[in-house]
């Protein structure tokens, strides 16, 4: 099944998706990996730059081009998920709805209230061809891959690779 | 010299190998799945994504390593090193490249590419009066799956494949398959996993010439594509594109073998500066 989905997503949005649904995803998402989930964790929830109830994480680290003083996207795709799964309950509390990666997580944490995306790895010239813009950037002094990238995304395709159900395409 | 370098980085994160993507694209007709075929086809879609319009094919454009084989008579022997350097610094900005060069201590990205010990730089010295170098930007996920094994030599040529069968399943999608291996066998701890990185500057479908290791690079193939993880993990006939085994003398108590994990982006370009200044860039 293909389904268009707009951010921020609902709990019903993601109760609805099964693993192996493709989904055109557009709206706001922001990118951390792992220097961005330790700060994230570390902070109250009022204090973070971006409101995670419903958020799209994506684990990504870009590589942008700054011109006239504004960044464009140059390629985007995923970073590996995996490392984050130490960070995964924590983010999920916060009220993520979805999380954009590669190479899948821990599948139980998602029941009832999350998914997980893939998106394929390494593909990053094509991801950023659903970067419409970059709407912010905070937490700069982390390095640009660490930073915390606020993108705007139009029919961004993604799998549903764990869904809230328990399933996972991960072998 | 150092607008070549620049060239050659460029190219390498930007173009895909020709045998590389021969190979991507065969895996792509034998997949039969609908999700191995998303991620296969949106891999061959950013490869021309990449070439058209000139753009890192791949965010992570990895740690800078070049292998350089210095001729003894070039007189650019004394400028290469920090040619190199400068052209990381220059191929940041103009390519651009992702900074990935981050202080181990405090965690601080410089933004160059450059800082203590990298770019990575492994020399050779050889005769003759030219400089030649292969530039291999190396992906973070896939490096994070390499590995060293201190085998006895009792366990011997199955303890190879059994290591490294059992290391790629343990890493399923993480080092964005399907990979290539690089494996080095003999030498030594740090030797075998250099041998095992350079064994990723041979083409892709291209065997060991010795025809009893090119066998079991074919054997190992074999056994690691039966798996099925698939690419990215997520099931298919293709978890690996190739396997390339270099070996070296072992100690008569050790039987070391490295294994270096790429992903599907292989990505290489070489450079050669000639004795007169002029120089030549390929893949």
């Amino acid at each position: 099944m293909a389904v268009r989905l707009r951010t921020p997503l609902s709990t019903e949005d993601v109760l609805r998706l099964k693993a192996g649904d493709v989904v055109y995803l557009s709206g706001e998402i922001v990118t951390a990996r792992d220097s961005a989930h330790r700060r994230i964790l570390s902070l109250p929830k009022e204090k973070l730059p971006f409101n995670p109830e419903g958020a799209v994480i994506y684990h990504c680290g870009p590589v942008v081009r700054k011109t006239h003083g504004s960044y464009e996207i140059v390629s985007a795709g995923p970073t590996t998920s995996a490392r984050m799964n130490r960070y995964l309950d924590g983010v999920l509390d916060l009220g993520i709805r979805g999380i954009i990666g590669k190479g899948g997580m821990k599948a139980e944490p998602f029941r009832g209230r999350a998914v997980y995306f893939a998106f394929t790895g390494g593909a990053g010239s094509l991801a950023a061809k659903s970067v419409k813009r970059v709407r912010a950037v905070h937490w700069l002094d982390l390095g640009i891959p660490e930073a915390l990238w606020v993108l705007e995304v139009e029919d961004f395709p993604l799998l549903v690779a764990i869904d809230a159900h328990g399933n996972s395409l991960y072998r | 010299m150092i607008e070549a370098i620049v060239e050659a980085i460029r190219l390498a994160v930007t173009r895909i190998p020709d045998d590389v993507v021969s190979a991507l694209r065969e895996a792509y007709e034998r997949e039969e799945n609908g999700v191995a075929r998303f991620n296969l086809g949106n891999i061959l879609r950013a490869i021309e994504i990449g070439r058209t319009e000139s753009i890192p094919v791949c965010q992570d454009t990895g740690t800078l390593m070049f292998f350089v084989k210095a001729g003894l008579r070039s007189p650019f022997l004394g400028e290469i090193e920090r040619a190199i350097v400068e052209a990381t610094r220059l191929a940041t900005e103009k390519v651009p490249l992702r900074p990935n060069a981050v202080d181990v201590l405090t965690g601080k990205n410089l933004g160059d590419n450059t800082g203590r010990g990298v770019p990575i730089i492994h020399w050779e010295l050889v005769g003759g009066n030219e400089i030649e170098m292969a530039v291999l930007p190396k992906g973070g996920g896939s490096e994070n799956c390499s590995a060293l094994a201190m085998l006895t030599p009792g366990e011997g040529w199955e303890g190879v494949k059994r290591f490294v069968v059992e290391k790629v399943k343990a890493c399923g999608g993480k080092p964005c398959p399907p990979v290539v291996l690089g494996i080095g066998v003999g030498g030594g701890a740090d030797y075998s996993l250099l041998l095992a990185k350079k064994a990723l500057l041979r083409r892709v479908g291209e065997r060991n010439p010795d025809e009893r290791i090119a066998e079991i690079e074919g054997e190992l193939l074999e056994e690691v594509n039966a798996l099925g993880i698939g690419p990215m993990g997520m099931g298919g006939k293709t978890t690996a594109l190739d396997v390339k085994i270099e070996v070296a003398h072992r100690h008569p108590a050790s039987f070391p073998v490295g294994l270096i994990v790429q992903c599907w982006a292989n990505r290489r370009a070489f450079v050669r500066i000639k004795p007169d200044g002029r120089v030549e860039v390929w893949q």
